[in-house]
């Protein structure tokens, strides 16, 4: 179980890398790498985090941020799964699998509840029309911090629900996990590589030469792996 | 009251406008929403040039300028700055409202391409991967972590600033300004990097994560390849996180039910 402490500040962590995504300042401090890192380190394990970070960041490449359209929000949802990951140790067996589910799960559903946000944003919008179309400073600046706000506060409550809900998933599972350690771990990062390779495939495909360099990369990247 | 003409000498704003507007580039997308999208953010972003308008923060003028400016605006927020920059320089000239509000319009399309295609779908993953392959390199966290940020904010913020800075100095005529190698042909070297360096980091990565076992890493950079070769083919709506999800919902429950059958 974790303790009030712990509690606190993961739901900090997770309300502060939620407003990264979009708000502010989209300095990819959401990204899985950093924010599950910094969710292990809240565990005093941030090299087990680093492990749930580069695993979920290979799923993270295939959504990029693009715009109005939907995609899962990592931040919060990786500093989830760098938290379960953090208090289990990367060594029980099954943790990995057990962190990737709960990063994946609270990053979909923190997506919905981004689209709802910006719902929200044109209400308020919607409402202070008026006074925006006629050049009140106070209503741009209003808005702005109303979304501000409003932001951090669904990172929190997304955080808060996650952490409450797969925390005791997470102890239960794992106290009846089966399935060798290795094995464990080697599923969870191929499901990710997988979803990374498609991708990267897709991402560059369309530049021309880019599959040579890709080509060239991967011999090199293979030859180094044979030789580590 | 027409747009700066090319010879004119760029005007000066104080730097603490400057900064402040900065700063606020990087709060444009707060109350972003699927109506004016960054409307609101760009008025946000140029509201501290506009109290130098006649009249200051209580003049007709601010408050025409203000309201225009919270109007519906899309680009990527990055590249924004490059308008938030030219529109507040437009509006300190006092270009016409209607050639203020067609630079607007012409202006979204390509600050969103080009901003999608050369930090989205280039510098982000680029950075992303540069650091999966010191991760698998055997780099501590902390390598990794200032790696990733300090590498990817580089270009961020300086993004951020040039788009800033270049806006105010060629205005209402900043198209002309973006035709630079960099927004032309940089996308497409970026991608060419990333593609290099995907190679690289991906069987570095996987030899971390899984740890030492030559058989057992074989097997899964055999499976890796095949399964993405598949998912590769998979519609886009069928997005890859979304399968991940499902297998790893069945492999724990295949791992309980384990459990279950052994007792």
């Amino acid at each position: 179980m974790f303790d009030a402490e712990h509690l606190a500040t993961l739901v900090v962590l997770g309300a502060v890398l939620g407003l990264d995504v979009v708000s502010f300042p989209q300095a990819m401090l959401s990204r899985p790498l950093v924010a599950a890192t910094a969710g292990g380190a809240v565990m005093g394990d941030p090299v087990s985090g680093l492990l749930a970070g580069a695993t979920l960041e290979l799923v993270a490449l295939e959504t990029l941020p693009v715009g109005a359209s939907r995609y899962p929000e990592w931040g919060s949802a990786s500093v989830i799964g760098g938290a379960l990951i953090g208090a289990s140790g990367q060594a029980t067996p099954g943790s990995l699998s057990v962190a990737l589910f709960a990063a994946i799960a609270t990053g979909w559903i923190g997506g919905y509840t981004m689209v709802q946000m910006r719902a929200l944003n044109a209400r308020w919008a919607r409402s202070l029309h008026p006074a925006i179309a006629a050049g009140s400073r106070r209503a741009v600046l209003g808005l702005q911090f109303a979304g501000l706000a409003a932001d951090l506060i669904r990172g929190a409550l997304l955080t808060s629900a996650a952490l409450l809900a797969f925390e005791p998933l997470a102890t239960i599972t794992l106290a009846v996990w089966e399935a060798d350690a290795r094995v464990s771990r080697a599923v969870a990062v191929t499901v990710a590589a997988s979803v990374a390779a498609a991708a990267v495939w897709k991402l560059f495909r369309v530049t021309p030469g880019a599959r040579w360099y890709l080509a060239a990369g991967l011999a090199l990247g293979l030859v180094s792996m044979v030789l580590m | 009251m027409t747009a700066p003409r090319r010879d004119t000498p760029t005007p000066r704003l104080p730097l603490p406008t400057r900064v402040e507007m900065f700063v606020r580039l990087l709060m444009i997308q707060s109350a972003y929403n699927y109506e004016l999208l960054l409307g609101n953010g760009i008025a946000y972003c140029v509201e501290p040039a506009l109290r130098r308008l006649p009249g200051g923060p209580d003049g007709a003028a601010y408050r025409e300028a203000l309201a225009r400016e919270s109007q519906y605006f899309n680009a990527h927020p990055y590249l924004a700055a490059v308008a938030v920059g030219a529109l507040a320089r437009a509006e300190l000239e006092g270009a016409q409202p209607a050639r203020i509000e067609r630079f607007r319009t012409a202006l979204c399309g390509p600050l969103g391409s080009v901003g999608d295609r050369l930090v989205w779908a280039g510098w982000l993953p680029f950075c992303s991967l540069l650091a999966l392959a010191a991760y698998g390199l055997g780099a501590s966290p902390l390598v990794v972590l200032l790696l990733f940020l300090g590498l990817y904010n580089a270009g961020h913020l300086g993004l951020r600033g040039w788009g800033l800075a270049v806006g105010w100095r060629h205005g209402l005529r900043v198209a002309s300004a973006l035709a630079t190698p960099v927004m032309r042909d940089g996308p497409a070297h970026l991608a060419r990097a990333a593609a290099l360096v995907a190679g690289i980091a991906l069987p570095l990565a996987l030899q971390r994560a899984i740890g030492p076992g030559r058989a057992l890493l074989g097997g899964v950079v055999i499976i890796v390849a095949v399964m993405g070769a598949l998912a590769a083919r998979l519609p886009q709506r069928l997005q890859g996180w979304r399968l991940a999800l499902g297998v790893l919902a069945i492999w724990i429950a295949y791992s309980i039910a384990q459990h279950t059958v052994t007792r």
